[in-house]
Formats: C-alpha cells, structure tokens, sequence
C-alpha cells in the first residue's frame, strides 16, 4: 500500500473515531439535530393547512425540505464549522505535522460528515414518521431514493463546505454566512413551495443546491399528490441530478486549491491560545 | 565534524517580513544526539528559525539543511523522521490519550525500519511521560503539565530521530517543570535523539541542554555550554575590598593576579569579597545591551 493510500485508511478510522465521539454524547448529538427535530414538530402543527388546491398539508410538503437542509447544514456549515475550529485549536497544524497527516485529517473530516448526516437524517426521520402523516417511510423505493440524494447532496455541499471553512479565519465569520444562508433557505422552496415565488426568485432559487436538496428529498418522500405544488408538476429527477452533480464538480475541482492554501498557511500563528496561562506572544506573526 | 553527523546545518538565515528582518544571518549547527538550546527575549526569532527548520515557513534567503534535506523540498519520509512540540496546543480535545496516540502512530508504520520501529508503542510511550493513569481521559480534561506531556508523547510517537519543542514548559508550576525536565533528558538518552528547544528561562537552558545558542535580533550573539558561555562572555569579575576607611571595588579580567599584587602591596586589606558574573548575569546584561541599541519596531517581531 502507498504511503497515501495508508493515509487515506487512516482517515477512515479518524472520521469513525470522531463521529463515535459523537454520537455516544447526547449534547453534542443534540446539537446536530435539534433545528431539525424542531422543524418536524413545527410541521406537525402545520398539518392542518393546505396547499392551494391539492389537498395536501403545507407540513407535509415542507417535512422532506427540512431533510434537504439538514444534509446542507450538517454537511457543509457542520465541515466548515469544523475545519475552523481545528485551524485555531491546532489540530490542523498537528496532522500537518504528521506524514500523510492532512490526507488522513481530509478523509476523516469527509467521512465523520457523511456519517453525522446519515445518523441526523436517520434520527429526525423517526419523529417525522411518527408526526407526520403521509411520508412515504415505509416504502423500500423511497429509502433508495432518499440515499441517493443524500450521497449526490453531500457530494455537492461537502466541497463546498471545504472551501468555506478553508476561507474563512473565525467562527464570527461563519455567522455572518449562517444568516445569508438563512435567506437562502427562505427562497429555495423549503417550507413553502416555490411555485408559489414569482417567476424571477424562482429562477434564482434553481440556481443554488440547497432547493434540489428539498425536491430530491420530497421526490422520495411525498406522494404524487404532491407534484402539483411543484415547477412543471414534475420531480425533475434527471435535472435534480445534473444541478446536483454540476454545484459537486465545481466544488471538487475549487476545494484541492483552496485546501491546500488553508494547509499552507497553517502555522503556529494560527492557533490562537486559549488557555489564559498560554501568552498570546505570537500574534504579531504575518 | 562531518556532515552526516549533522542533523542540523544552516548557514547564513536570513527572513524578511514586510520590511521587518527577523532573522539577519543565523548559523547553527546541531550534532546528532545533541540537545541544543535556543536562548533568547520574545522576539527574538526563536519560533521562526524553528518553523523554517520544521518545513512549516519559507525563508527569505540562506542554506538550510535538516536530517540532510532542504525542509522547504521535504517530503513524507523526512517528515516522519523529525517530531515537533509547537506552542500551545490544545487539539484533539475530544480524543482519549491512549486513543490519540494510537491513531496518530499508525502514520508512521509505513515509515518503519528495523533500527527505528515505528510507530512508538503506546503504552511504553504514556509509561515514558507518566500518563499511563490518565490514558482513558480525554484530552481536555488534562491539567496544564500532564497536557504539555501528552503533546511531547504525540511528537515522539515516530520515534523521531530529531525532536524540535517550541518553549515547551511555558505557564508551568515549578512541578510540572521539573517533570517535564526528567522527560527531556530521559529522552535524550533515548534512541540518540537530537533536540533543539527554545526557551527565554535562562535556568532551563542550563538544566536541559549540552549546549546553549544566544538569539537576539535576528543574530546569534553566543553559542557554547553553560560554563563556555559563562567564560567566554563573562571573564570580568568584580573585587571588593575595605582599605582603612575606604570601600575600593575593581573589575578585572585576571582575578588571581590581582589579588595576589593587591595583597602583597595593600596589606590593610579587608572585607575581600570576589564576585563572577553568573550566566544569568551575562545574558540578562546582552538583553539589556541590545534593548538599549536596538530600534524599538523590534518588539513587534514574532518570537
């Protein structure tokens, strides 16, 4: 085996190791999940109002969309969120330091996300089954569907969170996104269809990957019924796959460069001391 | 000396940052097996000369060779072969010690060589650094010293054949500094491992280090053992003495033969107290030279 591909091995067992760390602690579990279980139960009480004319509740179209936002949020803000934490706390510097250590760190960052956001969509699916009438949740063609644009979603959005989290130095910096994403969610059909947006918001609302995020999802999860709240009156499958798969190359062939300044630039001066008996003497490094 | 026997060469170093120099020609040279201390203020270029030496800076100009190679141009195996305790580090909070160290050692099995296994094994390395207790802890929930000791843990767990600590004890209680001191020079003679370390504690250089190198301003201003140095750059000493009713002091290069002619001309001599400079008197009397000759924009430099 290459010295790379041991590398690479090696993550694999990071991102199991640090998604375990995870997952045995309820905070930091809960800390994943929460806006998620919240919007569920939000739904629930929205299933008495109905969508125009199809009959079918506005919690019910909006629960699916709220999937979509999970993989973009536990995805891309959760890896950038990450890939921050560890250019402060030293973490990066540390795998720098090691032989084939920020392959191993990359794989493990990759691997943990994907995990997190399956174990995320798996935990807020039971509420949902349980609150929600009318998802498709017992049905084995959904489970396929609901899988593949979890794995095409996180293969669009974790690049991109790559590349945030490379570009930007503070976590009061990723706030600012969080809210600009905020109002991305508002136009991108989540929790009320955008059909219903006029014609010009819908067409900027296509542009970004979060709305083929929630179509993907309610594709799988929401009966045909559905499709009249939909652009075309159609699930758009072949086209959920195309804006999915083009926001995925452009962030695979951007994130290498943008990864590899972030290593570079990784120096002692990076890490910000946080222990107060730890003098910040190194803050005039350039 | 040859220099296969050098894990370190550098000559003439030089870094430029904006229009600041940090470095202004630093030559150094460190032997295989050697512990050598870089001395010097904050500010003085100690973090950069051993980031450029890490692979982790470019220089501005100047040879740098470690373990034969160019850290700049370095690869894998080279990485593997040196091990680094940088400043404060609190990563990896989350992982257990033991964990950590396990995993972090797998990087290096392919890297492995009869003469030098690697990775280390765990449990002698945590039975080194006295961590075997805290094995099953995470990370975070260490206190400052036994944190300090996991970092120096996970920078040996390659086994390195050169190890570089960046002011490793700084924010220690008197306890964990002694600790940490045992540490050093149990590995020291372990493996024949070559350190180079950085410290402003002028009693640190002297306890830990074969031999101790100056930096102030960017320029090595002193390089030999604690006694060379104190020799070398302190072979004044001051004579007092009370003759009748007046208090006489005198500082002179050759005390001996001037206490034997003083003697034998001044015979109401008394009082006689001989005073040698300690090391800490001539390195706190370089800082003091240089503060009172320097630009003050050097304060700002990174240490």
């Amino acid at each position: 085996m290459s010295t790379v591909a041991h590398g690479v091995s090696n993550g694999l067992q990071r991102g199991l190791i640090e998604a375990k760390h995870k997952i045995t602690n309820f905070g930091e579990i809960w800390g994943e999940i929460w806006p998620w279980v919240l919007g569920v139960v939000v739904m629930y009480f929205l299933r008495g109002n109905t969508f125009g004319d199809t009959g079918v509740s506005v919690g019910l179209l909006a629960a699916p969309g709220i999937l979509g936002m999970a993989v973009l949020y536990t995805g891309m803000m959760g890896l950038s969120l990450e890939l921050v934490t560890d250019k402060s706390d030293g973490t990066l510097l540390r795998m720098k330091a090691i032989p084939n250590g920020i392959v191993g760190y990359l794989t493990g960052k990759f691997v943990g996300r994907t995990m997190m956001t399956a174990v995320s969509l798996l935990l807020v699916s039971i509420p949902a089954a349980f609150l929600i009438d009318g998802l498709r949740l017992g049905d084995a063609s959904a489970w396929a569907r609901l899988g593949v644009f979890y794995l095409l979603g996180l293969l669009a959005v974790l690049p991109l969170g790559a590349i945030i989290g490379s570009l930007f130095g503070s976590l009061q910096g990723l706030g600012l996104l969080t809210l600009i994403i905020m109002g991305l969610v508002a136009i991108s059909g989540i929790f009320y269809p955008i059909t219903s947006f006029p014609g010009w918001l819908q067409v900027i609302g296509q542009l970004f990957p979060l709305y083929w995020l929630g179509l993907g999802m309610r594709s799988a999860l929401l009966p045909d019924s559905a499709l009249a709240a939909e652009i075309s009156g159609s699930w758009r499958t072949l086209e959920t796959a195309a804006a999915l798969g083009v926001w995925a190359v452009i962030g695979l062939v951007l994130a290498p460069l943008v990864l590899r300044r972030m290593t570079r630039q990784a120096t002692g001066a990076s890490v910000t001391p946080e222990d107060p008996r730890v003098p910040a003497a190194r803050a005039g490094a350039a | 000396m040859s220099s296969a026997d050098l894990v370190v060469d550098v000559h003439d170093l030089r870094m430029r940052y904006g229009d600041t120099d940090v470095l202004r020609g630093v030559t150094l040279r460190i032997a295989r097996g050697e512990v050598l201390t870089l001395l010097g203020p904050n500010g003085a270029g100690k973090t950069t000369t051993l980031e450029i030496l890490e692979g982790f800076r470019k220089r501005s100009a100047g040879d740098v060779h470690v373990l034969g190679r160019d850290p700049e141009r370095a690869d894998e195996d080279w990485r593997a072969r040196i091990g680094i305790v940088l400043q404060s580090w609190r990563d990896h909070g989350k992982w257990r010690v033991g964990e950590l160290l396990d995993h972090l050692g797998r990087y290096y099995s392919p890297f492995s060589s009869p003469e030098r296994p690697r990775p280390y094994d765990t449990g002698e390395l945590l039975e080194l650094v006295g961590l075997s207790k805290v094995a099953n802890r995470t990370a975070q929930r260490l206190s400052g010293g036994q944190r300090r000791r996991l970092d120096v843990a996970l920078s040996l767990v390659g086994r390195p054949e050169l190890l570089f600590l960046d002011e490793p004890t700084v924010g220690f209680d008197p306890e964990a500094r002694q600790e940490f001191h045992d540490v050093v020079h149990r590995l020291a003679d372990l493996d024949n491992t070559s350190i180079l370390l950085t410290t402003h504690d002028l009693d640190e250089a002297e306890k830990l280090s074969d031999r101790t190198v100056v930096l102030l301003g960017g320029r090595i201003v002193a390089d030999g053992s604690a006694a060379q140095l104190t020799t070398q750059v302190a072979g004044r000493a001051e004579v007092r003495y009370r003759c009748g009713d007046q208090q006489l002091v005198h500082s002179t290069d050759d005390v001996t033969a001037y206490l034997r002619d003083l003697l034998r001309q001044e015979p109401e001599v008394e009082i006689l107290e001989v005073r040698r400079a300690s090391l800490e008197d001539v390195y706190l009397e370089m800082v003091r030279e240089f503060d009172a000759d320097q630009t003050p924009d050097l304060t700002v430099v990174p240490s």
